[in-house]
């Protein structure tokens, strides 16, 4: 799959869910307002548990921005007694990104309401990893080891449903061992799937299989409609954690409903 | 009872609290975690019908009035087991320990159940201790947090051999449900504590007892499905799963059900309100109108009206030793049974 740099951005805007007129600004960059930059850099912060982008979850409390541009993000999560872990990890990739962002000078990110909230929010400010956060309490300093376990199962999952997509299109399924990268077709699934093809360090050139098991392997045609089911069974799974987290944001901001998809 | 459309059903209801987390209840110096923890709870409840929330006042420390009323009276259960829960770092009495639980099963003996719990780490004395528990509680089941802290450990897994002890004395108690929550998880901070792979190992070893796991692993429900296909006697615990999504998220609710009926069965699916998370009535009602939204899920096995006998009661019952009484059972008698059930206890 080769991307013009049109439908990259097409395909990035859908999936961190900034808005079509944030992304006109966001176009014309050079005069581009800082706080959409901001928030545009956000929508590439995932949720590691659920595989998307922390601006579509409504995880982004509030973001203010100073005309010499410091920057000040309150996160809220779902619940007082969210995962210290995955928050941590949705705050420091937050961090990063927001640095990273021209003309942005210091950045302050805090959690709203959390339990852990003073603890995470310090370690953040000071660069200090998640052993910095709760010591004595945990020996894992990057949570990367969490972090792959549920990019491996944003993989499984979402192959999954560009498959059933590609089914439902017509695609015969035997077609679909035999797919390459290059012919997966241009939808913001794919790429997102190219990008965690990448942090698994699992080849995603243009002859690579379409399809493939966490550890770089392609599916064997025996094994298809097992692997479909699987497939099914763990975005199922990641979609029904998704839902019980938005429910409970929704009921704990008092925040309009979301149509199911 | 519950009664809906001219039909009778039996009703177990195998996951139910009576819990103080009232502020008076909370730990000096861990007031914000004990506060934390309930407000989290309530925020579930938020994803009931709004006619069922509660104030957090209330929340925090129903009556027993309020209790007999919600599930003896309004759902109609038949029988409720009670799953202790200590969490005394927090809550200077227990949130909802087996003592607690234990003053209504005096009250209603034919009705109520109460689990108890171990912890490997307690080593000989947690066997003592689980020792006078079975005998001044009758235990049938216990409780298990595998993510719980203990004097400086972040959890343990049930595949540990500090466990086999445990397992030997449940099978000389006669105490063969072993209830595991694999659920959301708030500690230990850096451990995989979700990973539900360490009951497929126990599961194997001990194929005298039962293990249901509550919640279904969610967030891994797919974790805890293909370990569930593989297993006769793992059970899935259906609580948060109705509660949380039926009502809030009917098209996923849809298809978690399809799911766990492909991948666990309807022999082996277990209905639990997680009271007072969520009302068991609203739960029953709404289930027994459930079906399928649409014919986009034609690949899910099918559901019926013995289907939803066996969920909501006759499954439990058999796990427990309720009695059904007459006329209460499946329609086809007889019929298939996917479940391999540890029915006797190794030895009394």
């Amino acid at each position: 799959m080769s991307h013009t740099a049109s439908t990259h951005q097409e395909a990035s805007s859908r999936m961190t869910g900034i808005s079509a007129s944030a992304h006109a600004e966001a176009e014309s960059r050079r005069g581009g307002d800082l706080r959409e930059r901001v928030l545009d850099a956000l929508g590439q912060v995932y949720d590691p548990e659920l595989d998307e982008p922390i601006t579509q979850l409504r995880f982004i409390g509030s973001c203010v921005v100073s005309p010499d541009g410091d920057v000040d993000i309150m996160l809220r999560l779902p619940t007082p007694q969210c995962a210290p872990n995955f928050a941590f990890l949705m705050g420091a990739d937050s961090r990063r990104v927001v640095r990273a962002v021209a003309g942005v000078r210091n950045v302050v990110i805090r959690f709203e309401d959390h339990y852990t909230g003073d603890e995470i929010n310090a370690a953040l400010n000071q660069g200090a990893g998640f052993t910095g956060a709760f010591p004595g309490e945990t020996e894992d300093d990057d949570l990367e080891a969490l972090r792959m376990i549920f990019t491996r199962k944003a993989l499984i999952g979402r192959q999954g449903q560009i498959c059933e997509e590609l089914i439902k299109a017509g695609t015969e399924r035997s077609r679909l061992v035999e797919m390459t990268v290059a012919q997966l077709p241009d939808t913001p699934e794919a790429k997102r799937v190219l990008e965690l093809r990448t942090m698994l360090g699992v080849p995603a050139g243009d002859d690579a299989p379409a399809f493939v098991n966490p550890n770089g392997e392609g599916i064997a045609s025996d094994q298809l409609d097992r692997w479909l089911r699987g497939a099914r069974l763990v975005r199922v799974s990641l979609e029904a954690n998704g839902s019980i987290c938005r429910g409970l944001l929704q009921g704990r901001h008092k925040l309009a409903t979301e149509p199911e998809n | 009872m519950y009664e809906k459309n001219g039909k009778k059903y039996f009703v177990v209801d195998s996951h139910i609290h009576l819990w103080d987390a009232s502020p008076e209840n909370w730990v000096k110096g861990a007031e914000a975690y004990a506060k934390g923890w309930i407000e989290c709870f309530h925020a579930y409840q938020s994803l009931g019908p709004p006619e069922t929330h509660w104030s957090i006042e209330k929340f925090m420390k129903y009556s027993i009035e309020d209790f007999e009323k919600d599930v003896f009276q309004d759902a109609g259960v038949d029988h409720g087991v009670f799953q202790s829960t200590y969490l005394k770092e927090w809550y200077s009495t227990g949130f909802n320990t087996a003592a607690q639980n234990n003053q209504l099963v005096e009250k209603y003996p034919d009705k109520l159940i109460v689990n108890g719990r171990w912890d490997p780490r307690d080593g000989d004395a947690g066997l003592r201790e689980l020792e006078a528990d079975a005998e001044k509680y009758k235990l049938q089941g216990v409780k298990l947090y595998t993510a719980e802290w203990n004097a400086g450990s972040r959890g343990y897994s049930l595949s540990d051999d500090i466990c086999k002890p445990f397992f030997e004395k449940c099978k000389e108690l006669g105490i063969k449900n072993i209830h595991v929550h694999k659920g959301p998880t708030i500690w230990p901070l850096d451990k995989d504590a979700f990973d539900p792979k360490d009951i497929d190992i126990a599961a194997t070893s001990n194929p005298e007892l039962n293990f249901i796991i509550e919640h279904v692993g969610l967030p891994r429900i797919e974790d805890f499905c293909f370990m569930a296909t593989q297993e006769p006697n793992v059970y899935a615990g259906l609580s948060v799963v109705f509660g949380g999504l039926m009502y809030a998220r009917p098209r996923f609710f849809a298809k978690v059900m399809g799911e766990l009926l492909f991948w666990v069965g309807e022999d082996k699916m277990l209905f639990g309100s997680d009271y007072g998370i969520w009302e068991p009535k609203w739960q029953i009602d709404m289930f027994l109108d459930w079906d399928y939204p649409d014919d986009s899920y034609s690949d899910y096995p099918r559901i019926n009206e013995d289907s939803r006998r066996k969920i909501l009661g006759l499954n439990a019952a058999k796990l427990y030793g309720i009695k059904v009484p007459e006329g209460y059972d499946v329609a086809g008698a007889g019929a298939k049974d996917d479940a391999q059930l540890v029915e006797e206890p190794a030895s009394a």
